[in-house]
């Protein structure tokens, strides 16, 4: 019998799945008590992960399952960026018309996909997650059916992710013919000799994660899926799904592919820089925030696939360190995005921002710090997570990577002092509605606080991450 | 003595800054809030002075320091005073208690967030002058940049936001290198503890990319010729209290980082560099001179001859001699005074007849005489007449390029005479000659704040012309040390091929 009270967590949402989905059809009129149900069990969820013995380290079915302290830190930034992501947009669901008792489900389902993805330590585990996030993903995007943006953007998202999952399974279906096994461990002992076929496998593999990190030249989906969905479902693609790919990211060079690291290093430099400069040169012209935010987060996952590429330990944790800090960002952001609101209208262009300074004042102070740390100026925590990853990259001494990426920063500064000096110093406009729900603030203020705080004690997440240890 | 009293300096106008945030805002605590600013500043100069007073001048040591443990294993919180930062602290304290009292007119509208931006700036300033740790240098170094970049932006002129994106990106372009510098010394020695880099070296085969990668971000901030561009705009666009701060202080920043970093850590760079630190200063001093001369606006003016002044201090600094040092040090805090007089004596008439056109202006004697005086002694610093703390600094300046390189030296002397030349010309056209304009005839004189600020500047730059033996004794130790803890004078003979 398997050790299967490791996995309570993942048990317990699969269970809660079913259960909602009969319950919300039961009931009638029940979403929003379905939509609560679902923030309820995320934090039971999580308080199950946080309770697990930490001290173990072990894999469950056959060596396809990995508990270790990388599955159980991903898991928690996964369900509380999820828990957050359900406080800050449940009004914005519910005035947008598209409060079914679906939406919740399918965000459970992708969540569970997604702890699957995490914990995946067999191709096949690994497939079967990202498909159970992703299907439940596509969904999502064209959740506002009667929007022809949103159904476009879920249409544009699955025939590119469909096409990517291809070329995914193909590189899988290489490797298992090369190294006769499906199971990461096994990978990294079978393929010591560099192949022709193996090389393709993990271009192809590379290829398809690249997609689902939306990082450079496989982005195009991001811009157009972003800005098209609903924005909680927005929200939820910035922050979750990057989550488990970045994990998958890791697994895959870290253990299968490791001893055969001069044959990635180069696509993972290439990936990252492309992403970084692309990302940030490609954000300027835009004029829509969510938009504009999807070429932001390309920049950013530039960044993270940089710490990844340096092939070492101190690399990896960089690179959780920003994405844990990119999360936090990016739910600042947004929340500030669901704040823009009158009359049941939610404001999505730049412009709409002008002189938004001389009415909400601390609204406009939050996107001012938000801002400034995507833009990774210190003491706020972006500059932060920028410093670990080139403290990493230059330890290898690759230098050129280093220097390109910072100076994408001052790119990427110029289209963020372009929103804040849109916020500052232009003519105000019409006030917004100041009235927001409890979650939403709490949101806010929680993730603001973070982002401006985090120079006091920057040792605290550190220290948890250096646990982190891949080999 | 245990009393954190230089993070309690760099905490204090932050603590004054949420205070004044946290205290609900309505226009008739608008004054309100402007005292708790005062207070905080006034109070922040006292400690710095009682710092002073309490600093022990003839130990080389870094005195106060205080480490704590903050990015585990990797980065100390580090902070520390010697003989130089200290009078740049000095000079930071001072210079922002009269920035707030400058807010009264100019600053219409928001004025609680100017005084939140002006104080949150000031702990920054502090900070980079205490920080004893390369990567709480940068933490600070750059942090400043967002609060200026909002006051040019919100409370600037005209063209307030193209001059504000120019300053944020100049400098942050300027500065990323160096952070790629900072963290490759830190994989080099193993630390970014700058007493123990002292200590240790760095090995001289990396010195040189270390060097300029240092230089590109305070070549931007000094600055030199040729990235010298932003300031004219930002100084142009800035509210008086925003260029009094940039031209007082952030700039200082600039020429700090050169004695601290580039010589400290990088003598033999340096050493080897110093023909292009030459070249380059020669250029501004001659070069930014004669614009300065062609310039229809006073704050541009100004502006130039800030760059020209700043070109003084990087000529002094590499000629790594004793006096050349002395002399930049005390060049910067002269120019940090007198610079800071010069933008409140052009915010001053620009409040009345709002134009920096200098040729609007004229015969401004008989109807300002008060402003007359303290402009005069305004330019008679700025253009270094003995008996004014602007001669010493250059004298000292002048007299370390003279040991070193004679061309050099006479080159740089004639910029004094340009120097002379601009800001006489400047004074003759606006104090001197007709009244024409009509609307200057209604101008009045100086109100009593004005004369408190001015002449709250006009004290210390006669007094430290005529007795400059507190600054130069707080320094003398701290420079001697440094040139023979980097046998600077050594490479200084070797050089000389004695």
């Amino acid at each position: 019998m398997e050790n299967l009270e490791l996995i309570i967590p993942e048990l317990f949402i699969s269970i809660m799945i079913m259960f909602l989905l009969i319950f919300g059809v039961f009931k009638k009129n029940s979403s929003q008590l379905v939509y609560n149900l679902t923030t309820v069990s995320l934090v039971a969820a999580l308080a199950l992960i946080i309770n697990l013995d930490t001290q173990i380290q072990s894999s469950l079915f056959n060596n396809s399952y990995n508990i270790d302290n990388l599955a159980r830190f991903m898991k928690i930034l996964l369900i509380l960026s999820g828990v957050f992501v359900m406080l800050s947009s449940s009004k914005y669901i519910q005035i947008s018309k598209i409060s079914k008792i679906e939406y919740p489900i399918l965000i459970l389902c992708s969540i569970l996909g997604m702890m699957v993805m995490i914990s995946s330590n067999d191709l096949i585990v690994f497939y079967m997650g990202l498909e159970l996030q992703s299907l439940a993903l596509y969904v999502l995007a064209s959740f506002n059916r009667d929007n022809l943006l949103s159904t476009e953007s879920g249409l544009k998202y699955f025939v590119l992710s469909a096409l990517s999952s291809g070329l995914l399974l193909y590189g899988c279906s290489l490797i298992y013919g090369f190294s006769e096994t499906t199971n990461f461990n096994q990978i990294m002992v079978n393929t010591k000799e560099v192949e022709y076929g193996l090389t393709f496998g993990i271009v192809f593999i590379l290829v398809g994660l690249a997609f689902k990190i939306s990082a450079v030249p496989f982005h195009m989906w991001a811009p157009d899926v972003y800005q098209g969905s609903p924005t909680s479902v927005t929200v939820f693609f910035a922050l979750l799904p990057k989550i488990a790919a970045l994990t998958v990211f890791i697994r895959f060079l870290y253990i299968p592919f490791y001893e055969l690291g001069d044959q990635w290093q180069m696509i993972v430099i290439f990936l990252s820089i492309a992403s970084m400069v692309f990302g940030a040169v490609a954000a300027i012209g835009q004029k829509n925030l969510k938009r504009l935010i999807a070429y932001s987060s390309i920049s950013h996952m530039g960044y993270a696939l940089a710490g990844l590429s340096t092939g070492t330990t101190q690399g990896v944790q960089s690179s959780i360190t920003y994405i844990t800090i990119y999360l936090v960002m990016n739910l600042a952001f947004f929340s500030c995005l669901f704040m823009l609101k009158r009359n049941d209208e939610y404001y999505e262009n730049i412009d709409d921002l002008s002189g938004l300074s001389k009415n909400h004042p601390l609204l406009s102070l939050s996107l001012l710090v938000v801002l400034f740390s995507l833009a990774g100026i210190p003491p706020l925590a972006g500059f932060f997570a920028k410093f670990y990853i080139f403290v990493a990259v230059i330890n290898e001494k690759m230098y050129f990577l280093a220097i390109v990426g910072l100076l994408a920063t001052v790119i990427a500064a110029f289209y963020y002092l372009r929103i804040i000096k849109i916020i500052y110093f232009d003519p105000e406009k019409e006030k917004f509605e100041s009235k927001h729900n409890l979650g939403l603030k709490f949101t806010l203020a929680a993730s603001t606080f973070f982002i401006l705080a985090y120079f006091i004690y920057p040792s605290g997440i550190v220290d948890i991450i250096s646990q982190i240890n891949i080999n | 003595m245990n009393f954190p009293i230089l993070s309690s300096l760099i905490l204090l106008p932050t603590i004054g800054a949420l205070f004044i945030f946290f205290v609900r805002s309505s226009n008739s605590q608008y004054q309100s809030s402007k005292y708790v600013a005062l207070f905080i500043t006034i109070a922040n100069f006292f400690l710095s002075l009682y710092l002073w007073i309490v600093f022990d001048k003839s130990i080389v040591d870094f005195q106060f320091v205080e480490e704590r443990e903050w990015i585990s294993g990797f980065v100390n919180y580090k902070v520390g005073v010697d003989g130089i930062s200290i009078l740049f602290i000095l000079l930071t304290t001072f210079v922002t208690p009269i920035c707030v009292i400058t807010v009264n007119a100019t600053i219409k509208n928001r004025l609680k967030d100017f005084l939140i931006a002006i104080l949150i700036l000031e702990t920054f300033m502090i900070g980079v002058f205490c920080s004893l740790d390369l990567v709480v240098f940068y933490l600070f170094f750059e942090a400043g940049l967002i609060p200026m970049f909002l006051i040019i932006g919100i409370w600037g002129g005209e063209r307030r936001v193209y001059s504000a994106f120019k300053f944020f990106l100049y400098t942050l372009l300027g500065s990323v290198l160096m952070l790629v510098a900072i963290i490759s010394i830190y994989w080099i020695t193993g630390t970014t503890d700058v007493i123990k880099l002292y200590e240790l070296g760095i090995d001289a085969k990396y010195q040189n990319l270390l060097w300029l990668a240092f230089f590109s971000s305070f070549a931007v901030k000094t600055p030199m010729w040729p990235v010298h561009t932003w300031l004219p705009d930002a100084h142009v666009e800035a509210p008086t209290a925003g260029s009094v701060l940039l031209a007082a202080i952030l700039l200082k920043m600039a020429g700090y980082g050169f004695i601290r970093f580039s010589l400290g850590l990088f003598p033999d760079a340096s050493l080897y560099f110093v023909p292009l630190v030459y070249t380059l200063s020669l250029i501004a001093i001659i070069y930014t001179s004669l614009v300065a001369l062609m310039q229809e606006d006073m704050k541009k003016l100004i502006a130039y001859s800030s760059v020209a002044h700043m070109g003084f201090v990087t000529l002094g600094i590499f000629t790594m001699t004793q006096q050349g040092i002395e002399g930049s040090i005390f060049q910067m805090i002269s120019h940090g005074l007198v610079s800071a007089a010069l933008f409140l004596c052009v915010g001053v008439v620009y409040d009345r007849l709002h134009t920096r056109l200098i040729n609007r202006y004229g015969g401004l004697v008989s109807i300002m005489p008060k402003y007359a005086i303290v402009f005069m002694v305004f330019t008679l610093g700025a253009l270094g007449l003995p008996g004014t703390s602007g001669f010493i600094g250059e004298f000292l300046v002048l007299m370390g390029a003279f040991k070193k390189n004679i061309l050099v030296a006479t080159i740089a002397s004639l910029g004094v005479i340009l120097g002379a030349a601009y800001m006489l010309w400047l004074y003759k056209r606006i104090i001197f000659g007709k009244l024409i304009n009509e609307e200057v005839k209604k101008m009045v004189d100086l109100k009593r704040f004005e004369i408190v600020t001015l002449w709250l500047l006009v004290l210390p730059i006669i007094f430290f012309g005529f007795y400059p033996e507190p600054l130069i004794n707080s320094i003398e130790v701290s420079v001697a040390n440094m040139i023979d803890m980097n046998d600077l004078g050594k490479i200084n003979k070797l050089a000389l091929g004695e």
